[in-house]
């Protein structure tokens, strides 16, 4: 695991002297320590508090290991708030908007990069302008706008359309994709334009084909947004059998005992934390690469 | 593997003639070629102009109107003067900019000092990344109310290790003075992974003759830190200081999932959190509107300084 090709604050030859070495030592003990205690200790709480009884849970001072295993908070958490339901309606709100993200933004990024329509420079400052907005400033009118779409009268409140269509509003994504698919050589495309090949057709096999890293990058944050959204589908899905788990565990939690309501956040919290354990390597460089250029 | 063999059955173009029809046929050509890429555009095009565009139009517009029993009419800046004489206004933006300052302090220091830290390590380092990122992922609900459980002041995990450890227990969130901080505390266990890992790959880019170079001038550990670290991580840090600066004061989950919103005396109503009392407590429509406005020019002064900060970047 040692990492010697950089150089970094603190020289190699200064760590292999005996007086760094155990300074370096005790460190890593430390650091691993605290790390491993500040952030996994919630989460051992949060699995093994779901496992007590609702006096246990409550009780002064705390019980570091539950007195006796009580798996049947997490049947009665998964009956009671209607976990099923709940991952169902969080699953579906965030594929969908991954679907039409994918389908409206790579569709319109290689328009802005590759086809080039009159007018596209123009558009596609107007699509980065809006990241100069706070998103939170404009929810009013945007929850206005969604309760009556104008010129086509639709209300969509309570429709998985008011979560998915919105997440295709999202600049970010145009600019990732956009200044990816200008790397993809133009003489590429000349070549499939004589061979007959029609601009979809050249998305398909040539542009897409070479932009797998960032439309994992672009997929993993559209899933992680719907995910984490709370204010949002807080507005539009008042309807709690529609509601994601943000929302819906925070509204039927109320008069449920203690232990319950922590079981069912254990349970909310597994899908993404396996997620995050499969793509864990995707998720940081994505952060890192694209994080800042906004 | 598709591209090669286009590229590779690649025809040599004939030579265009100075044919008249051939120049309409181009035209044509031209003119489908931007009806395609509109064709691309439309969904993107659309879903903008309704969920951004026309949002931000009406936002403004609706900051200078009122709606009564359906009536909509032009009321000049009486919903601005109407929210200066709120005093929750003043009470929301203190909290505000105080929730702000704490998260700066912890939410930015703290960070940067794990991510220097993590930068000098040799091992477990991937399992400490993977630990410092793993909360960003969990749904807020769960880490909000998780915190909200261990500040309990009777059964809560804090109290008890605080009492173990024989120090003053605290109230937490039931008192106005250490609510915002307990907020904070939850908001930065909640965020300060990805800030710790864009430091950290910043880090990762300072070239390494800089420190071996100090260190031949004999500067010690403090002055390296000083006059290489900061310095070549400069740009990120500003501009990452501007990026928290805009996010959180947007601040709405935590204090609504931890407090109700306003908390004890008022102490944690945020100003995102005014404009949804406004909105959807009292229907005021004008009101909210005009306190997003105020928000949207606050804030927008930061995120030109950031635009301007990302150009000299690239």
């Amino acid at each position: 695991m040692a990492d010697t090709s950089t150089r970094t604050l603190i020289s190699e030859t200064q760590l292999n002297r005996p007086l760094g070495r155990a300074v370096y030592w005790t460190v890593l003990v430390l650091v691993v320590t605290a790390f491993t205690l500040v952030f996994l200790g919630p989460l051992y709480w949060l699995v093994t508090g779901g496992l007590k009884s609702t006096q246990e849970v409550i009780q002064n001072p705390p019980t570091f290991f539950p007195q006796q295993i009580h798996t049947d908070t997490y049947t009665e958490a998964w009956s009671k708030l209607n976990m099923g339901r709940l991952l169902f309606n969080t699953l579906y709100y965030a594929f969908g908007a991954l679907a039409f993200q994918l389908v409206f933004d790579v569709a319109a990024a290689y328009a802005l990069s590759k086809l080039r329509p009159v007018l596209g420079s123009l558009i596609l400052g107007m699509m980065l302008a809006t990241l100069m907005i706070p998103s939170t400033v404009l929810i009013v009118p945007q929850y206005l706008t969604v309760l009556d779409l104008p010129l086509l009268h639709l209300n969509l409140i309570n429709t998985p359309w008011a979560i998915w269509l919105p997440t295709v509003a999202n600049a970010f994504n145009i600019f990732l994709l956009k200044r990816f698919f200008d790397s993809v050589p133009e003489e590429l495309m000349a070549a499939a334009a004589i061979d007959g090949a029609s601009p979809l057709r050249a998305l398909w096999s040539i542009v897409l084909p070479m932009s797998r890293p960032i439309l994992g990058v672009v997929s993993i944050f559209a899933v992680v947004n719907v995910w984490k959204d709370f204010l949002w589908p807080l507005l539009v899905q008042p309807d709690p059998k529609n509601q994601p788990l943000n929302i819906g565990i925070n509204s039927l939690s109320v008069g449920v005992p203690q232990n319950v309501v922590i079981a069912a956040l254990a349970i909310a919290s597994v899908p993404t934390v396996v997620f995050f354990l499969i793509f864990q390597r995707n998720i940081m460089a994505g952060l890192t690469s694209g994080g800042l250029k906004g | 593997m598709a591209a090669i063999s286009v590229s590779a059955r690649r025809k040599t173009e004939p030579p265009a003639h100075a044919d008249p029809s051939q120049g309409r046929a181009a035209l044509r050509q031209r003119f489908r070629r931007h009806l395609t890429g509109h064709g691309f555009l439309l969904g993107a095009l659309l879903c903008f102009a309704y969920f951004s565009w026309y949002p931000m139009v009406r936002e403004v517009i609706m900051s200078f109107q009122k709606t009564k029993r359906g009536k909509t009419t032009w009321v000049g800046t009486e919903n601005l003067d109407r929210i200066f004489a709120d005093p929750d206004f003043w009470h929301a933006w203190r909290n505000t900019l105080l929730f702000t300052v704490l998260a700066l302090v912890l939410g930015f220091a703290v960070p940067f000092v794990v991510a220097v830290l993590l930068n000098e390590l040799r091992h477990a380092k991937a399992y400490l990344r993977v630990l410092v990122y793993l909360p960003v992922m969990l749904p807020p609900v769960a880490s909000v109310l998780l915190f909200k459980y261990f500040y309990d002041p009777g059964y809560g995990l804090f109290n008890a290790i605080l009492k173990s450890l024989h120090l003053p227990t605290s109230a937490w969130l039931n008192s106005p003075t250490t609510s915002m901080l307990s907020v904070v505390i939850a908001a930065t266990w909640m965020n300060m992974g990805g800030a710790t890992l864009i430091y950290l790959a910043a880090l990762q880019g300072i070239p390494g003759e800089l420190y071996e170079a100090a260190e031949l001038d004999g500067a010690g550990l403090l002055r390296r830190i000083w006059h290489v670290t900061i310095p070549q991580t400069r740009l990120i840090l500003s501009l990452l200081l501007l990026l928290q600066i805009v996010a959180t004061m947007q601040v709405f989950v935590e204090p609504y999932l931890l407090t109700g919103g306003n908390g004890p005396r008022n102490s944690t109503l945020t100003v995102v959190n005014l404009i949804y009392q406004y909105a959807f407590s009292f229907n005021n429509y004008g009101s909210a509107s005009a306190l997003g406005l105020v928000m949207l020019l606050v804030l927008a002064g930061f995120s030109a300084l950031y635009v301007r900060l990302s150009r000299t970047n690239d």
